[in-house]
């Protein structure tokens, strides 16, 4: 029972925070949704017996997605639309 | 009951009660810097007190728990220090500043000696 | 021992949907950036925990490698706030 509430709280979430990063136009807010976004999806990973997968969700999610994605907008406009 | 599970159950209620108290005043506080000190003393508190209420309710894990402790007690004081003085250096400065009290804040006088300096220049 | 490690999980429960709540309303970029903070850190002791709940002593690895690396996305926006990175 406590599996199946955890697994719908996270899965809310996590899609939650995924549509507000499509929607959002400040380019680093949506980053910031990625991270919760990865952060939900390994805890999913971890409660559907997939340790390994949520090891490597961990890993890349937390340091290398931000790292990329701020130097991204570092480099070209933080403002989605005002090019 | 042996008295190491009893002394794990209480270490584990209080560290999910701080993590709670956590979230609950990163929702509640009026301020960044109100809610930087919320949101990251007492979910450090928080985290770790858990942790160390598994590490005494399994005894054969005690090492790797350990291990956790130590990078979170190093880990979340650095993220939370860049972070207030990224906010503070982007000219936010904190609710109380906007009145007449200025005394309050011992760092902005040399940031202002700072700015003078390279204005003379 | 059950019921601990039920009421446990339902308090961090709720902490992570306040975290979420200041995370959709934060005014700005910081405040944003410390609900993503807080969501690490409640997050890595929460696996800790689901670990001890499976007896599975491997799946604690997850949480260290959590507890290692959650901190540099943080350090890396703090230095594009304040313009240095």
């Amino acid at each position: 029972m406590i599996y199946f509430i955890l697994i719908l709280f996270l899965m809310i979430l996590m899609i939650a925070a995924a549509i507000y990063s499509v929607y959002q136009k400040d380019l680093m807010y949506a980053t910031i949704g990625t991270g919760i976004v990865s952060l939900a999806l390994s805890i999913l990973f971890y409660l559907l017996q997939a340790p390994d997968v949520a090891l490597t969700e961990a890993a890349i999610g937390a340091a290398l997605t931000t790292i990329i994605f701020v130097i991204a907008i570092r480099n070209t406009i933080r403002y989605e639309g005002d090019d | 009951m042996s008295a190491m599970e009893i002394i794990g159950a209480i270490l584990l209620l209080i560290g999910s009660a701080f993590l709670f108290l956590g979230g609950l005043g990163i929702y509640r506080m009026p301020d960044t810097y109100n809610r930087l000190q919320a949101g990251t003393k007492a979910t450090t508190l928080g985290a770790m007190s858990l942790i160390l209420g598994v590490g005494f309710l399994e005894p054969s894990w005690m090492i790797k728990t350990l291990i956790i402790i130590i990078f979170i007690a190093y880990s979340n004081p650095i993220s939370s220090h860049a972070l207030a003085r990224a906010n503070y250096k982007r000219k936010h400065f904190p609710l109380i500043l906007h009145g007449d009290v200025k005394e309050m804040d011992a760092y902005r006088e040399v940031t202002e000696k700072e700015e003078n300096k390279e204005e003379k220049k | 021992m059950t019921t601990i490690i039920y009421i446990a999980l339902i308090l961090m429960a709720f902490g992570m949907l306040l975290s979420f709540i200041r995370f959709v309303k934060g005014p700005n970029t910081a405040d944003r950036t410390v609900a993503l903070d807080t969501l690490t850190t409640i997050g890595t002791a929460a696996l800790v925990l689901l670990g001890y709940m499976f007896h599975r002593y491997i799946y604690v690895d997850v949480a260290l490698i959590y507890a290692v690396l959650g901190f540099i996305g943080v350090i890396v926006i703090a230095r594009y706030l304040e313009g240095a990175l």
